[in-house]
Parts: C-alpha cells; sequence; structure tokens
C-alpha cells in the first residue's frame, strides 16, 4: 500500500514546552489510522500540523505528496477533517452550515443537494435541517459536523476525538459509515481517540503517543503480542508505565489561555 | 467565484438576523447629526457655509460606513473565539478569496446601514431635491469603496487578534482620528498645515469628499482622484490581509 502521510522528526515546542517530540510515522493509503494517547499527549497538535494550521518546529511532513507548510492549498485539496471543539456557526441554519461547507469545497449544485440530505437523514437531522445551530443540543451539533466533515468525500479524513459525547449507538453508527466509506472511496482515516475500545475495534493500526513522543505502533493484536497482554487497555499501560489518564491538561490549551491576554 | 459568494451570503445573513445591530448601528450617526447639525450648524452658518447640515450629511453617512465596515474585525476575532475560523480556513479556498469574500460582506452590511442614515437624515432637514441620479450613483460608489477599505482595514488589524478586548483601543485610537481628522465635519480649507497633511494622508477624507461631491456637488478634489485613491488604498489592504491570513496558525 502506497504512503499518503508521512511524517519524520516531527516537533513542535512553544518556548519551553516541548508538544510533539521527533515524532515519526507513516498512514497507509486506505487504512484506519488511530493515533491512541492521553489529553495533552500532542495528538491534537499534530493534526493541526498535518492539517495546516499550525506550523512546526522541525521535522519533515508530506501529506498526499504536499508539504502543509509550504504547500498549503495542495494539502486542503485533499483531506476533510472534524475537530475535536466546535467549529460550526451558530447564527446560521443547519443546513445552511452543511451548504457553506460544500461550496468551499467546490461541490457542485445537484450533488451537494443530494449529499446534503443524506447525510442530514444519515445523522437525524433532517427533520431539523431549518433550525439555527444555537437551539441545538451538543450532540445534535456534534453529528452536524460529523455529517458536515464528510460531505466532500475527501481522500483523507482526519478526526480529532470524534466521538466525544456520543452516546454508545450513535457512535458505532457513525463507525459503520466511515467505514463504509472507507472501503468504498478508498478513504484514509487518521483518528485521535483516548477510548482504547474505539481504537482497537476501529483501526488498521494504532501508534500510542504519550508526552509528545510515539511509544510504539503497530496492529492492535501487534501491540498486544509485543507487550504479551490480552487486550489494548494493557498493553496501553505496559507501554506507558500508567493508565490513560485525563488530569494533565492540554499544553496546547494553556499557551492559548496566556495568549488571550490582549496580545497584538 | 461560488467560494466568495457563500462567504459574503453569510456575512449578510447573519446582519439581517441580528436586528439590535442594525438599529445600534444607526444611533450613534443620528446622534452626531442631530448634535452638529442642529447644535452646531447656525454657528457654523454665520462663518461661511451656507448650508451646514448639506455639508454634514455626507460626511455622516461616511462615518456610518466607516465604523460599520470596521465592525467586522469583531466578527472575525469571534469566528476565531468560536471555532467557525478553523473550518473556513482548512478550506482549499485562496486566503484572497477568504479575505475579499469577507471584506465584501462588510461592505455591503455597511453601505446598506450608511443608505438608512441617509433616508433618516431626510427627516432632519436633508435637502433630497439637490441629489440627481448620476450625484447618488457616484455618491454609492464612494461609499461601496470606502465600505471595502474599512472592512479589509478592520480584517488586517483583527486578524492576528485572538480575543475582541483590544477592539475598543483600535476604534478609539485608529478609528475615531481617521473619521475626525478627514473632511468628514469640517471644510479642510484654512485649516493649520500640520492638520491639512494628516488630512490629506488620510483616505477616508477622499471617500467623504467624493460622497459630498455626489450627493451636494461640492467636492474638494476631482471625483476621479478621490475614487482612484479609495480604490488603490483598498486593494493595498486586500493584499497585506490575504498575506496576514496565509500567517494565522490556530
Amino acid at each position: 500500500m502506497p504512503t499518503i502521510i508521512s511524517v519524520s522528526n516531527l516537533t513542535k515546542s512553544y518556548g519551553e514546552l516541548i508538544a510533539v517530540d521527533n515524532a515519526s510515522f507513516h498512514v497507509n493509503a486506505g487504512e484506519i489510522f488511530a493515533f491512541l494517547g492521553p489529553n495533552g499527549a500532542g495528538k491534537t497538535t499534530t493534526i493541526k500540523i498535518l492539517t495546516t494550521l499550525l506550523h512546526r518546529t522541525g521535522g519533515e511532513v508530506l501529506v498526499a505528496g504536499a508539504d502543509p507548510a509550504t504547500n498549503s492549498n495542495d494539502v486542503r485539496h485533499n483531506f476533510g477533517i472534524i475537530f475535536q471543539e466546535q467549529s460550526h456557526d451558530d447564527d446560521l441554519t443547519c443546513y445552511e452550515n452543511m451548504e457553506f461547507h460544500a461550496v468551499l469545497y467546490g461541490i457542485d449544485k445537484p450533488t451537494r443537494t443530494k449529499r446534503i440530505k443524506d447525510m442530514l437523514t444519515y445523522v437525524d437531522l433532517w427533520e431539523r435541517k431549518d433550525s439555527l445551530v444555537k437551539e441545538f443540543s451538543g450532540g445534535m451539533r456534534r453529528r452536524m459536523e460529523i455529517a458536515r466533515g464528510l460531505l466532500h468525500h475527501p481522500k483523507i479524513l482526519f478526526l480529532d476525538e470524534p466521538t466525544l459525547g456520543l452516546d454508545p449507538q450513535t457512535r458505532n453508527y457513525i463507525w459503520d459509515y466511515i467505514q463504509k466509506l472507507s472501503t468504498t472511496e478508498n478513504m484514509t482515516v487518521f483518528f485521535t481517540t483516548h477510548y482504547m475500545e474505539e481504537a482497537e475495534r476501529y483501526a488498521d493500526r494504532v501508534g500510542v503517543i504519550d508526552y509528545g513522543k510515539i511509544i510504539a505502533i503497530g496492529t492492535p493484536t501487534e501491540l498486544k503480542a509485543q507487550t504479551k497482554t490480552s487486550n489494548l487497555q494493557d498493553a496501553f499501560i505496559s507501554l506507558t508505565g500508567h493508565q490513560i489518564r485525563e488530569e494533565k491538561p492540554d499544553p496546547h490549551a494553556s499557551i492559548k489561555r496566556s495568549k488571550k491576554m490582549g496580545r497584538f | 467565484m461560488s467560494a466568495l459568494y457563500i462567504l459574503w451570503l453569510r456575512q449578510i445573513k447573519k446582519y439581517f438576523r441580528n436586528k439590535a445591530r442594525i438599529v445600534g448601528a444607526v444611533g450613534q450617526p443620528l446622534l452626531f447629526l442631530i448634535a452638529l447639525g442642529y447644535g452646531l450648524g447656525p454657528t457654523v452658518e454665520q462663518s461661511g457655509i451656507t448650508d451646514y447640515i448639506s455639508f454634514l450629511v455626507p460626511g455622516i453617512v461616511g462615518m456610518t460606513i466607516l465604523f460599520t465596515s470596521t465592525f467586522i474585525g469583531i466578527e472575525l476575532i469571534g469566528d476565531r473565539m468560536f471555532g467557525f475560523l478553523k473550518e473556513t480556513l482548512v478550506a482549499p479556498v485562496p486566503r484572497f478569496y477568504i479575505m475579499l469574500g469577507k471584506a465584501l460582506g462588510g461592505a455591503t452590511v455597511a453601505v446598506f446601514q450608511g443608505i438608512i442614515v441617509f433616508f433618516l437624515a431626510i427627516f432632519i432637514g436633508f435637502d433630497i431635491s439637490q441629489v440627481t441620479l448620476g450625484g447618488a450613483l457616484i455618491a454609492l460608489t464612494a461609499a461601496a469603496l470606502i465600505g471595502l477599505l474599512f472592512a479589509a482595514m478592520g480584517l488586517v488589524i483583527a486578524s492576528h487578534m485572538q480575543d475582541t478586548s483590544a477592539f475598543p483601543l483600535i476604534i478609539n485610537f485608529v478609528m475615531f482620528p481617521i473619521f475626525f481628522l478627514s473632511g468628514a465635519l469640517f471644510p479642510l480649507t484654512n485649516i493649520p498645515p500640520a492638520l491639512e497633511l494628516i488630512t490629506k494622508l488620510n483616505p477616508f477624507s477622499y471617500g467623504v469628499d467624493a460622497i459630498r461631491g455626489g450627493l451636494v456637488g461640492s467636492a474638494e478634489h476631482p471625483i476621479w482622484l478621490d475614487l482612484t485613491v479609495v480604490a488603490g488604498v483598498t486593494l493595498v489592504l486586500l493584499i497585506i490581509g490575504s498575506w496576514l491570513f496565509k500567517k494565522i496558525q490556530i
């Protein structure tokens, strides 16, 4: 399988703080790849670098053959992303948010009309398409953003903690769709998660990341064999020396807070 | 092209859904019209200007457009804070289009607001019979260019701000000087040389001059010069803005 994302010695630092530390990995075209690690491990920072939103401090990155730092627009043509934090416009209706996305991605009118309807029906929001998103619950917003990210059938789909805040049933349902799209359209999926079960169940290969460093990469079976454990949970503890945890705040978030001090 | 349209359309929809903003943005210009037109007008008219309301209205219409269009900077910071900017920035759309689409949206809203103030000015005593159709079209062109210029300026200023806390400072120390040190409120004849220099460097002076030339036919400069200056500065700001948009990191 050809490589579609290749990352070597990627580093991102904010002054003293190193968010991503000399990470190297690759993702094959058409596979589902998971970045498994606790909050603050550097997962979101890596995704932001791959998706042109953040510039790296060092290392080499190629996404669909182009460098996101210097060839941003070529890279942008090849991926879709579902962000961890909300990224829609509250003052627009659900349909308007979908249409804004579809038009920016150059989907022609007949295709987008059909796809928006299909996707909103799939995530059970078609009936509410003309409501302002500010009237939506958290789960509805999440479903809308997932539907929106899938609208343009990207070559690579990035999902940052995609199913956070969704009930297990919706989570399965959405993963079914993503898996189907990955098979039929040979779409590569790169997702981050701190749910062991999600990584084990859906990923072809898993990269374990902690404190900005990649600890191990392999299929769930390989990781379990390597650590002589019977499930990914135990494999994770064996690899990192601790349980997956949430007590460490996202270093990136604290940087953002300090930047908020009215700087220009 | 369709990307430009959808970026523009979003601004328009947001504007018309925010009724408080429409009313709020009319209040300040009206206050200026009443206070200056009725309060200061009689004194000014003793010094040679025959009809201060006619002089003032184009300036206040310009002011409305100036402040409304700059406000798009706050909307951009809002987009960043509420996450929507990420969605726009990862899209495969040239940064110049993002800049231009947003600026066009901001300018359209600002011109609309300016037109409301213009019609309200008739009730305050502005004589509309002096406006010709050709003149109105010139004024509208000038209004659109001012809107585009200051929407672009608002976007340039806001593009790297993390939150809205610094924006009032910008309004006080950048936008108010631009407004007061232009020809919006007083004629630029017989003023001290230092002030004259500032007003000559201020692109808003040229925009107001063209609106005034169009509406009441008393421009200081040739209209083509006014429009060229405003269009030129607008283009420069749009280019700087797209470059700054390329540099945004989230």
